[in-house]
């Protein structure tokens, strides 16, 4: 017990050296990561809206795009990105389409939720002031739904953060390639490296957006006085 | 004006909320849709501003049939508040009330200034103008919710129960101070509500509606409610509908009798005569300038030898002419003369006013 094998496990498990000869590279792989996720996410939204939009127009759509979404959603992620190969190669594509998809069920759902919430009375109020329709839900509507679209869109940045690191696996994956090259070599330190930042990098993520929404919503600050 | 022309809307379901409506809502005045719920007086209400389209029917206002204005055009030059209000809650105060200013596009100096002055007109702190809605009393959104609805300053204004979200002790004040605002604006209103009373306080012109729609009379209050047009009408108006009546009459709609007057140097015998004349036990006492000293019995200033040696004891309750009939009424059965005894705005003896003369006005 005394001379066991921890202290040289600990050893192994973050060489110092390894990390500061590889400074560039989990840069890189970092900054991959994080374009990943931005994008996904950017290219969700774009299509949630129009879709979300659809849904509360035309109600009898909300449960069929539900039902599509939510059934992207139980595909798991590896068959998905393998799926995809045939049509879009080993490509940053690939991965991008894979992970909008998965963001897709999240993001319409807030969006829809977040919209249908406004206070009846609040909507009615602005149709007689005389609002036009597109103003009425850019300028009433919108911003007072954002605290849920917001929510939606943390538990979509989250999410995505960890499924980037599968699409290591079709040759991208940011973090996720740290996570293949400590497979190979049969060495820990990149796959600690890359949990942690991936940790930190959702973290510092779902900070970020509740700051953003604090900024977006200061009417809600005074609440609970 | 708004004039409703043969107005009918049918729901989908088949329900017919307003059946064959013909109304016209003069300028200036405070027409108050009245009835049970169901009547359709929100509907009709909600059809001048296209909130709800009619089935058939016109709907003139200002010369202009509405169906061939362009909805949100209509909204903006007609002023609307709601029991709910339905203040932005993502907006200052004074961003809503510069809503409607906005839509229309002033500039940023002319909605700040009109902003100050509505706060103003409905007696609202300049400092609220920073506040979200949430940090306000009700009685205070209330109040935003006319300020934002007056802010173009519309010739139109409709009120959907715009007074029954808060305590009755608040919405007396709002509903009077509504009543001195109006003094001031002129406005054409329409205004809905359940309640007779508040119809009945609010109304120059009063329409009561009953279920599905159907008109069933378009009156001054006060007429209204001395002749009802049907049992219905009247069963909606209450049992106490006299009293109500009493309510909207001022007491110089009726001719006040000089009755038994005395002055304190007056010989007691003559006040024992004056009061058997006048077929009562009691005097007014008035001083040489005719002002109010109060009253006393007859039998004790004969007893004492002059009126001022007896005991003159004050009327408690005093009528003015302004004052309503009602107040008289209960100046009556709070003395024990009987009688609500009228004076000026200088305390000088103006008669007196009697339960006869009260039923002969009213019946």
């Amino acid at each position: 017990m005394t001379d066991g094998p921890a202290p040289v496990l600990a050893a192994e498990l973050i060489r110092w050296s390894w990390i500061g000869d590889h400074l560039d590279d989990i840069r890189d792989d970092l900054l991959q990561h994080v374009q990943l996720t931005v994008l996904a996410v950017l290219f969700g939204l774009l299509l949630a809206f129009p879709l979300a939009l659809a849904a509360i127009r035309w109600p009898r759509l909300y449960g069929p795009i539900l039902g599509t979404t939510g059934m992207l959603f139980t595909i798991p992620s590896l068959a998905l990105f393998i799926l995809l190969i045939p049509f879009t190669g080993l490509s940053t594509s690939t991965s991008l389409i894979g992970l909008t998809m998965y963001t897709l069920l999240i993001l319409i759902r807030n969006i829809v939720e977040g919209l249908r919430g406004v206070d009846r009375d609040v909507r009615e109020a602005a149709e007689a002031m005389g609002y036009t329709r597109a103003r009425q839900l850019l300028q009433v509507e919108l911003p007072l739904a954002l605290p849920v679209i917001i929510a939606g869109i943390r538990i979509a940045t989250v999410t995505t953060i960890g499924l980037v690191t599968v699409t290591a696996l079709i040759g991208q994956g940011g973090l996720g390639q740290l996570f293949i090259d400590g497979f190979t070599l049969n060495f820990a330190t990149p796959i600690v490296v890359g949990i942690v930042l991936s940790a930190l990098l959702a973290f510092t993520a779902d900070l970020a957006l509740v700051g953003l929404q604090h900024q977006l919503t200061p009417w809600a600050r005074s609440r609970g006085r | 004006m708004i004039s409703f022309e043969s107005v009918t809307k049918r729901f989908p379901d088949g329900t017919t909320a307003v059946d064959n409506l013909d109304l016209e809502v003069p300028e200036g005045d405070l027409t108050v849709l009245v009835g049970p719920s169901g009547c359709g007086k929100t509907t009709t209400l909600r059809m001048i501003n296209r909130m709800i389209e009619a089935t058939s029917g016109r709907i003139v206002v200002d010369g202009q049939d509405v169906a061939k204005v362009d909805p949100p055009e209509l909204r903006r030059r007609i002023g609307y508040v709601i029991q709910q209000i339905g203040l932005f809650p993502h907006r200052t105060i004074g961003e809503n009330i510069a809503t409607v200013p906005e839509l229309i596009g002033w500039d940023a100096r002319r909605i700040q200034a009109r902003v100050t002055e509505l706060l103003d007109l409905v007696g609202l702190p300049a400092e609220v103008r920073d506040r979200y809605p949430h940090q306000l009393s009700g009685g205070q959104r209330q109040r935003v919710g006319v300020a934002r609805a007056l802010a173009v300053d519309p010739p139109i204004m409709l009120m959907d129960e715009p007074f029954g979200a808060v305590d009755p002790i608040v919405r007396s004040r709002l509903q009077d101070e509504f009543l001195r605002l109006q003094q001031e604006v002129r406005k054409t209103i329409v205004f809905v509500t359940h309640d007779i009373d508040e119809a009945i306080k609010m109304g120059d012109r009063i329409a009561v509606f009953r279920q599905g729609g159907h008109l069933e009379q378009y009156a001054p209050p006060d007429e209204l409610l001395a002749e009802p047009a049907n049992d219905l009408v009247a069963d909606f108006l209450g049992t106490e509908r006299g009293l109500k009546r009493l309510a909207l009459i001022p007491v110089s709609a009726v001719k006040a009798e000089p009755g038994p007057v005395v002055s304190p140097e007056d010989d007691g015998r003559r006040a024992l005569a004056v009061a058997e004349a006048y077929g009562s036990d009691w005097v007014v006492v008035v001083d040489g300038d005719r002002r109010l000293l109060g009253w006393a019995h007859a039998r004790e200033a004969a007893e004492r030898g002059r009126v001022g040696d007896a005991a003159i004891r004050p009327f408690q309750l005093q009528v003015k002419a302004t004052d309503s009939l009602r107040a008289a009424l209960n100046a009556m059965v709070q003395s024990r003369t009987g009688v609500a005894v009228r004076v000026s705005d200088g305390d000088r003896y103006e008669g007196i006013v009697t339960l006869e003369l009260l039923s002969k006005e009213i019946s």
